[in-house]
């Protein structure tokens, strides 16, 4: 048998032959990296390997740092490893990483968005399924609860109420983590509804996005917006770090709402304390994790971060071989501190 | 059906009142009055009556949605509402239903009732395809019975009465009764909560007036003085640990209604037979005890009366429930409720005084400070405290203060400083987070910090807990369970130690390594052969954590054991 072409190792997912790390949470000379959210994007790497389409929010968000780029279904050759990305669909720039040794393919997917009811992601190019031997599967959302409605009716919901405060003169406050939920809410809603305004952690993504070709509606910040009257109608973009701060007290009178795919539960919906809670993921929902393993035609799946032990005891009873890896992945507390200590306008 | 799913998620969304009523209004203004009768009925508190078993449909939302048992146990974990957790499993609906709430309820849900469980089965999976994830929820709550939604009765009336121009009084004293499981709702029963105001109309006979309510007075007794006035200006009584009820005397019956506006009266026929004595045209307002050498028993005596509906000679005997009137509503077939609460006390003391039924006593005292030492005597006399009513108040509905304010003077909880030692999921809201909690307290004080640790260790080992009577081997010994008293931040905080500290996963429950000190309020102490501890103690909550108290310093059996006796 031949050996796997990843393992853990304590400094992140490792891959052997090829001498190199996927989306490792401790620095290493070699990483290669899925998509530029912080918790599979970190700082102190030697080289780093990405997607060229991604290039400029990686490098929105880590800096200056010493990046090989590769085009989607472009491959290398690193120690007998060969080595390709292909869209998965999450957020700008969200890659797979396909590694093929030895006649064995596997395939690390990093976070991706397949939707049972068949929608994409208008923000990036659509996950594409990669035959492979082995699949490495995130499980964020792996429990059977977790069905997302098509997007054309969540839209029309958030539209609804756009619509209904701009016409009740209220601010509509809609948070939602400032790189990829943001964009996709961006390029989601009816903008001819009234002005868009976005907090200051948002608007340097939306720069990237729109750098990259992505088409978003016109955004402003707080600072370019001369009549504040504008505010009665506006949409406000803004990560979720604002509720409560100095920053949100100026919408005082807004109805506020959260997006995020956490928000499918009443009990979640509650405890965030907001008017209306959407249910919007960059995720895959449950038949959206079926369809994209089945889609592999893979015999073996690794499961990370999410309910890896749901999903490996349902794998195993569908007849797979399935395991799990113990990652670091899946904190959105770190993209919650990255949007906070972003600068926010005066 | 899809109307009422509206509603119910904007009553859900929203914490505001005035959006809640909004909805509510929008709600009745649009439903035909027979969907509304129903609607009405669920929002005011009104129970489903459950027509099939939660057990048939969790296995049904299984087959259905193609997950195992186990897989579905993991949803519901997550989720923490069993009606919820099906609603989202079972797969997308392929058909519409447009039926009104009250076809559903009367042509379908109630006829379930009686069908075998196959017809059952085939008629709720024909139903989950025609309906969408909110009517779903809802379809799942009204067949299992499970059904509550986040609106007070008062918002309900006030909706109600907003939309039909009425007093909301009036409304509430129309609805009295109306969510009785008895008496069906219809359009017409709706009608007449809603018709105009008819001057000299007969009322029911038996119908009660709407329980004014009281509030809990905060604040030191140094400062009643400025914010009260004189003690001169207000009636003053022991607060009763029972019922609250209201005796109806009117066309030669009596009726008996608890404050959650239930007909009681078969259940205290001792109390029926001494309001026979009362003149026609009245009603009593005070509270259903039970009554053992002069005074008050505990709560848990009357509970034990509460859920009888068999009374035997024994139990009237060992267990008699007398009536302690405090309040006079009507008399002489006249509504009494907008006259001074001093005026109301004249007429009760001269028409109970030397009669059958108790009257509640006026306590007399010069200052709040003299009143604050007769309140420090409550648990000795049975009762929580006292109540303060202004001789001038009139005889509000429900929590409202428009009218003058009844304060509730409690006496502090009695507390106990404990570990915790499990945790479960909470439900709600709180699910997903650990809210529910096991307490307990050291079998004997530990000799010192490091004999405590040894005890931590052992559980931590997982070494079988000795015999707690064994008072030389030191263990903890749980004795309560509480899931209320900290604020969300502080259950975050407590959910990050308690997954921390997880030593074994028994289902939902958690089994920890000790770690944290709470102070424990609860209201009352008695001994229980149910519990290992040997004790039971009400209504306990969390009054803080002691973040501040190292585990060797929580309190002991013997001490909790000597609450005993201050509680008789």
């Amino acid at each position: 048998m031949s050996p796997d072409l990843v393992v853990e190792r304590p400094e992140g997912l490792y891959c052997p032959p090829g001498d190199f790390y996927i989306d490792p949470w401790r620095p290493v000379d070699r990483a290669v990296i899925t998509h530029a959210h912080a918790d599979h994007a970190r700082t102190g790497h030697g080289h780093y390997l990405a997607s060229a389409i991604g290039a400029g929010v990686l490098r929105a968000r880590l800096g200056a740092i010493d990046l090989q780029t590769l085009d989607y279904g472009q491959a290398i050759v690193h120690h007998g490893v060969r080595l390709s990305l292909h869209p998965a669909g999450h957020v700008l720039g969200s890659a797979q990483v396909r590694l093929e040794h030895d006649g064995r393919v596997w395939v690390v997917s990093g976070d991706y968005f397949v939707s049972g009811a068949g929608d994409g992601n208008a923000t990036c190019a659509p996950f594409e399924p990669v035959r492979c031997h082995c699949f490495i599967t995130e499980s964020t959302f792996g429990l059977p609860i977790y069905r997302w409605r098509p997007q054309r009716e969540l839209f029309a919901d958030i539209d609804a109420w756009w619509r209904a405060n701009a016409a009740a003169g209220r601010p509509s406050l809609l948070m939602g983590y400032s790189f990829g939920k943001a964009q996709r809410v961006l390029a989601g809603v009816d903008a001819s509804i009234g002005p868009i305004v976005v907090h200051g952690a948002v608007e340097p993504i939306n720069r990237a996005y729109r750098e990259a070709g992505v088409a978003l509606p016109p955004t402003r910040l707080v600072s370019e917006v001369d009549d504040k009257a504008d505010f009665r109608s506006a949409l406000v973009v803004a990560p979720p770090s604002v509720a409560g701060s100095v920053w949100a007290r100026r919408f005082a009178d807004a109805s506020d709402a959260f997006a995020s795919g956490w928000m499918q539960l009443r009990g979640a919906r509650r405890r965030q304390g907001v008017d209306r809670g959407f249910v919007l993921s960059d995720h895959a929902d449950w038949p959206g994790l079926m369809q994209a393993i089945a889609a592999t035609g893979c015999e073996r799946v690794i499961v990370t971060h999410g309910y890896e032990a749901v999903l490996v005891r349902w794998l195993q009873q569908q007849g797979l071989q399935a395991s799990s890896f113990k990652t670091e992945y899946g904190d959105d507390a770190l993209d919650a501190a990255t949007d906070a200590v972003e600068p926010s306008p005066p | 059906m899809k109307r009422f799913a509206r509603l119910y998620a904007e009553l859900d969304a929203s914490t505001a009142t005035l959006d809640k009523v909004a909805a509510l209004r929008r709600y009745f203004a649009e439903a035909p009055p027979a969907d509304a009768a129903w609607a009405a009925y669920f929002l005011a508190g009104g129970k489903p009556r459950q027509t099939a078993p939660t057990a048939l449909l969790r296995q049904l939302a299984c087959e259905v949605s193609g997950i195992a048992d186990w897989l579905f146990e993991e949803c519901y974990q997550a989720v923490g509402d069993l009606a919820e957790t099906i609603a989202l499993v079972l797969p997308p609906a392929d058909g519409d239903s447009d039926l009104g709430l009250a076809v559903w309820i009367e042509q379908r849900l109630l006829p379930l009732r009686v069908q075998p469980a196959e017809q059952q089965a085939a008629s709720v999976r024909d139903w989950w395809r025609e309906l969408g994830t909110a009517e779903r929820f809802l379809l799942v709550k009204l067949i299992g019975g499970g059904f509550r939604v986040g609106v007070s009765k008062l918002l309900v009336q006030r909706a109600l009465a907003e939309q039909a121009g009425l007093d909301p009084k009036l409304v509430a004293q129309r609805m009295m009764g109306y969510t009785d499981a008895k008496r069906a709702p219809d359009a017409a029963r709706f009608a007449s909560l809603i018709a105009p105001p008819q001057a000299g109309s007969a009322r029911e006979a038996g119908q009660p007036y709407p329980f004014f309510l009281a509030h809990a007075v905060e604040g030191g007794v140094d400062d009643f003085e400025r914010r009260l006035g004189p003690p001169s200006q207000w009636i003053v009584e022991w607060k009763y640990d029972g019922i609250r009820a209201q005796v109806v005397r009117r066309a030669g019956q009596v009726w008996i209604w608890s404050r959650g506006e239930e007909l009681v009266t078969e259940r205290y026929p001792e109390v029926v037979d001494q309001a026979a004595a009362l003149p026609d045209g009245t009603v009593l307002d005070g509270e259903l005890l039970v009554w053992k050498d002069e005074r008050p028993a505990p709560f848990a005596l009357l509970q034990q009366r509460i859920g009888r509906k068999l009374l035997s000679k024994k139990l009237l005997a060992e267990l008699p429930v007398r009536f302690m009137a405090y309040d006079l509503l009507e008399h002489g077939g006249v509504d009494l409720r907008e006259r001074p609460q001093h005026e109301r006390r004249t007429a009760l003391e001269s028409l109970v005084q030397g009669g059958p039924l108790r009257l509640s006593p006026r306590l007399e005292a010069a200052t709040w400070q003299q009143l604050a030492v007769l309140r420090a005597g409550s648990r000795e006399r049975g009762v929580e405290g006292l109540m303060l009513k202004h001789r001038d108040a009139a005889y509000g509905s429900g929590r409202t203060k428009v009218d003058g304010v009844w304060w509730k003077w409690k006496i502090d909880p009695m507390s106990v400083d404990c570990v915790l030692v499990y945790a479960q999921r909470g439900h709600g809201r709180r699910a997903s987070l650990y809210t529910d909690y096991s307490f307990a307290v050291w079998n004997r004080a530990p000799a010192d910090a490091a004999e405590a640790q040894a005890v931590v260790e052992a559980i931590a080992a997982r070494r079988p807990a000795p015999d707690p009577k064994d008072r030389s081997v030191l263990q903890l010994v749980p004795f309560a369970k509480a899931y209320s008293g900290l604020t969300d931040e502080e259950f975050k905080a407590v959910d990050r130690v308690i997954r921390a500290s997880t030593i074994d996963k028994f289902g939902p429950v958690r089994s920890l390594r000790p770690s944290l000190v709470f102070e424990l309020g609860f209201e009352g102490i008695n001994r229980s052969t149910r519990h290992k501890s040997g004790i039971a103690v009400r209504f306990p909550r969390m009054l803080r954590l002691r973040q501040d108290k190292p585990l060797h310093e929580a309190d002991t059996l013997d001490e909790l054991e000597a609450l005993l006796s201050v509680d008789r």
